[in-house]
């Protein structure tokens, strides 16, 4: 066990933990916030997406002790009141089906719009191929991407 | 407008009550009406257990329980559209929440089948309009007018003559001692003002916030967490357990184990046994517990040939033979073969098939197969207990509820209503979470720790435990005559270990001469309902071999299929034909016109399939375009008919959706065995579509009806499959013959 002083959505959390403890676990089982979503544990469903520094991060394979002072943000501090660009235009779309993968792909969409507020059809999938969707969302994810591309470029 | 009875004989659907604070409860019994109204019938007690409910508040704000459970398929949103309907309510005034569990016996709680709006249709709306009518009631008292001149519009009651107005809220209280109405009336269809329309998810908003919703989200204070590790490979029990490490690790409360049911126990339909002993770790955090159970060392045996007594989904008895051995793909697709060229089961015979295939001009035969398949839900299995001496309180993700109170009550040797199950939203279900194990394991794992606990499977937890889609396979046969005419058809289908047999839809009815036959060969491999069961294989092969069929009649395959719907409707062979002809044309007809069949268009590759199943009918063309050497789906014309369509945006996601899951599973997906053990239990291994090899674009169009609502849960999976294989032959010049595609070298984008 060490502590580890988080900056997470904001704010200075200290936890107590073994370091090699995956930041998804640190979030869901000792920080409550649970948005961030368990899915393979391998970085292979993206399921548990997060921004480190504002780069999307699969936090399933993060050690805890390896985040240091970096800024941790994940679905809960997107935006303080749930209006991001992509929450907006995710809920415009009616994107979610059983929405268990969606914030995983809401935080991917987020990182990719930040890094390139304009991407083609190509760059989206490529940003996105690490999220599965099982109930097969995809379409409506790629729309919803370019309609949170245009609103944020207008 | 129909009329409707709110009752059967003197007892009543429906019951009033006054809110504390004021306002009116209407509470019903929500599968009311999908029940014959037949008096004969003695009906049980719980039949009047109301388990449903929509409440106005003084404030005029309305609650709806939407009591069915909410996997991706939004009910939680079409359902209350219904009783908002007849109701006359402003959409915005109106808040959703999960009905919990409490009904036990001929309730249809349960998420399956594709079932929930069309059970709903009647009973959702008789309760709303029941609302409105004793609203009315109150206001014409109030007002001493007659209740006909009463009307309703957006929350709000109006007597017009005499100028006269109230708010739902202002009246509710009053209506609360109105006598409940005997029989109600339903608005006519061309009335509605909310079905039809598109309303987005009621839970939209706290999915893209990432709020708790789901059963992986559930805490309760002073919950522990749980793993279980079941054996690596079917066929195998449990031996020895070493547990001295792992229970010196940090957080670690316990390590014993559980037998899931008790020998006396008679199994459900929904209840899984293949393996009956599991190894428990409880500790304070997942990880903790994770690392936990990697320390322990577990030894395993064979165990030999049994039987399995178990009650089927329709109340009959099942004897099940469960063999013993480590079982292979290899040696699955042997025992297919070997099946396949045996005689089956003859389930349905039609004119005299041997004799005019031996006499035919031409005989086009193909066999299909089809992998076991992972539901692959992206929530995995888990489920929180909190059991006691005297009560067992169950929250978490599960499709039968209903049938689990009864197990669950059984093992625990509680009375059922000392049982408590809440749903929690469901990170997918597609027939996995009918089957509930996880809530009995989590309940027997409370009990022996004496504290709350959620138990939590890991992906590898949940992809080797089983109850998986079957491996399937089909022989067709098709004769044609010198004028190219289909006169016979035989299909012979099984899998290991249920058969994907549907022997009386199409072409069945179609064809003089038909012959359909079955087989299954048994597997301790533990089986279950998949979206869309059985059609979910039956339906890609059936469209595969028809398309090659027309090939050979050198017909167009749309035109080809019109023909057969036209002999099927219009002088059907057979009596038994569980599809209707006319509705199968007509979206194979409107497919036709939306996609432009026909149309010529350079590098685009196009297929098309049609097929019926869990009440609704779809038909999909595909175009595939083929860049830099690779096949990518341009996209996907959808033609729909599920009757009235309820929510559009919805029903769109849903067509969507089943779409893109039926290409993915038919090109990426499927489960192999080496001595018993799977082969993929994560997805490094597990291919699911993804974004890249996604669909560019799906366009969906519904055939306009007026026909009542059937469900869309599953029949847009089946189809696609056949359409994806039809496009990839005229990609690739290659027909292909075993799913998944991707095995016989090709992926998509
Ligand atoms: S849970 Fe991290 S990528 Fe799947
Ligand atoms: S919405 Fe269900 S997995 Fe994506």
């Amino acid at each position: 066990m060490a502590t580890f002083n988080l900056n997470v959505n904001g704010k200075k959390q200290a936890v107590d933990v073994d370091p090699e403890t995956p930041v998804l676990w640190v979030l869901r089982d000792h920080l409550d916030l649970v948005g961030t979503k368990f899915g393979c544990g391998m970085a292979q469903c993206g399921a548990c997406t997060i921004h480190i520094d504002g780069t999307a991060t699969r936090s399933c394979i993060l050690p805890v002790s390896s985040v240091g002072d970096q800024k941790i943000t994940t679905i809960e501090g997107l935006s303080e009141k749930g209006d991001h660009p992509v929450q907006k235009a995710w809920l415009e779309h009616d994107v979610p089906q059983c929405g268990y993968c969606q914030a995983g792909q809401i935080m991917s969409a987020a990182a990719l719009l930040k890094e390139n507020p304009t991407p083609t059809d190509e760059q989206i999938e490529t940003a996105m191929n690490g999220n599965i969707c099982r109930c097969g969302t995809y379409v409506r994810i790629k729309a919803a991407v370019k309609t949170a591309s245009k609103n944020l470029n207008a | 407008m129909t009329a409707i009875k709110t009752s059967i004989g003197r007892r009543s659907f429906l019951k009033t009550s006054a809110l504390a604070g004021g306002g009116m409860m209407l509470s019903f019994s929500w599968l009311a009406g999908c029940k014959p109204p037949d008096e004969t019938v003695a009906l049980p007690k719980e039949w009047f257990e109301l388990n449903g409910y929509l409440k106005i508040g003084d404030n005029g704000l309305v609650t709806i329980m939407s009591p069915n459970p909410e996997i991706g398929q939004n009910v939680k949103t079409s359902m209350p559209m219904l009783v908002a309907e007849e109701l006359d309510v402003d959409w915005k005034n109106v808040i959703v929440e999960q009905a919990p569990l409490n009904t036990t016996i001929f309730t249809r709680q349960l998420a399956g089948g594709s079932q929930s709006i069309s059970q709903g249709w009647k009973s959702l709306r008789m309760a709303g309009a029941t609302a409105k009518r004793m609203l009315r009631e109150a206001a014409a008292k109030a007002w001493q007018v007659s209740v006909d001149e009463v009307t309703t519009e957006a929350s709000m009651l109006y007597h017009k003559a005499s100028g006269k107005s109230a708010s739902y809220g202002e009246m509710a209280s009053a209506a609360a001692k109105i006598e409940v109405p005997k029989e109600v009336e339903l608005k006519n269809n061309s009335d509605f003002k909310i079905i039809g329309t598109s309303r987005n998810n009621v839970d939209g908003q706290k999915i893209v916030t990432g709020q708790p919703l789901f059963g992986l989200d559930y805490r309760k204070e002073g919950m522990l967490i749980a793993m279980i590790a079941h054996p690596p490979a079917f066929g195998m029990k449990l031996k020895s357990v070493d547990d001295s490490q792992a229970r010196s690790m940090p957080g670690i409360k316990d390590v014993f184990t559980i037998k899931t049911y008790p020998e006396e126990y008679a199994l459900q339909w929904c209840d899984v046994d293949s393996f009956p002993e599991l190894v428990v770790v409880v500790g304070n955090t997942t990880w903790q517990v994770m690392n936990a159970r990697k320390a322990l060392k577990l030894e395993w045996e064979q165990f030999s040939d049994h039987e399995l007594t178990s009650s089927t989904f329709w109340g009959s008895t099942v004897k099940i033979k469960v063999p013993g051995g480590l079982e292979n793909s290899a040696q699955h697709a042997k025992v297919m073969a070997e099946f396949s060229a045996k005689g089956g089961n003859v389930v349905r015979k039609d004119g005299n098939p041997e004799a005019v295939f031996k006499k035919a001009a031409k005989v086009v035969e193909r066999s299909y197969s089809a992998p076991f398949l992972a539901h692959n839900t992206m929530e995995p299995m888990n489920f929180f207990a909190n059991v006691t001496d005297e009560m067992a309180e169950l929250v978490g993700p599960i499709q039968t509820p209903e049938f689990m109170e009864k197990s669950v009550a059984a093992i625990l040797n509680l009375p059922l209503e000392k049982i408590d199950i809440q749903m929690t939203r469901q990170g997918g279900g597609f027939g996995r979470r009918l089957y509930g194990h996880f809530l009995v394991e989590a309940a027997l794992i409370s009990k022996k720790i004496k504290a709350p606990v959620k138990l939590v499977y890991t992906r590898e937890d949940d992809m080797s435990f089983g109850v998986y889609r079957p491996a399937y396979h089909a022989l067709y046969r098709a004769a044609l005559d010198e004028n190219n005419n289909l006169i016979a058809f035989h299909v012979k289908a099984g899998g290991i270990p249920e058969s994907p047999l549907f022997a009386n839809r199409f072409p069945a009815g179609a064809v003089d001469n038909y012959l359909a036959e079955s087989w299954t060969a048994s597997s301790n491999i533990s089986v279950g309902a998949f979206r869309a069961p059985a059609s979910n294989f039956i339906a890609g092969a059936e469209q595969s071999f028809l398309d090659e069929v027309a090939e050979a009649a050198g017909k167009d395959p749309i035109q080809f299929r019109l023909d057969l719907l036209d002999r099927a409707l219009n002088k059907p062979v057979g009596e038994k034909n569980d599809y209707e002809a006319k509705r199968l044309a007509g979206v194979l007809e409107l497919v036709r016109s939306k996609s432009n069949w026909g149309l010529e268009t350079p590098n685009i590759h196009r297929g098309v399939s049609a097929y019926f199943c869990h009440d609704s009918y779809v038909a999909h063309v595909i175009d595939l375009k083929v860049e830099s050497g690779k096949p990518r789906v341009e996209k996907v014309h959808c033609a729909v008919d599920c009757g009235i369509v309820v929510n559009p945006i919805a029903a769109t996601n849903l067509v969507e959706g089943g779409s893109v899951d039926g290409i993915g599973h038919a090109m990426y997906s499927g489960l192999t065995f080496t001595n018993g053990t799977p082969d993929q239990t994560n997805f490094n291994k597990y291919r699911l579509i993804r974004h890249k090899e996604a669909p560019k674009a799906i366009d969906v169009h519904f055939v306009e009806s007026d026909v009542d609502p059937t469900g869309l849960g599953e029949p847009p999976f089946p189809p696609v499959i056949g359409a994806l294989a039809n496009a990839l032959y005229k990609a690739t010049g290659k027909r292909h013959y075993q799913q998944p595609y991707l095995g016989e070298g090709i992926t998509l984008g």
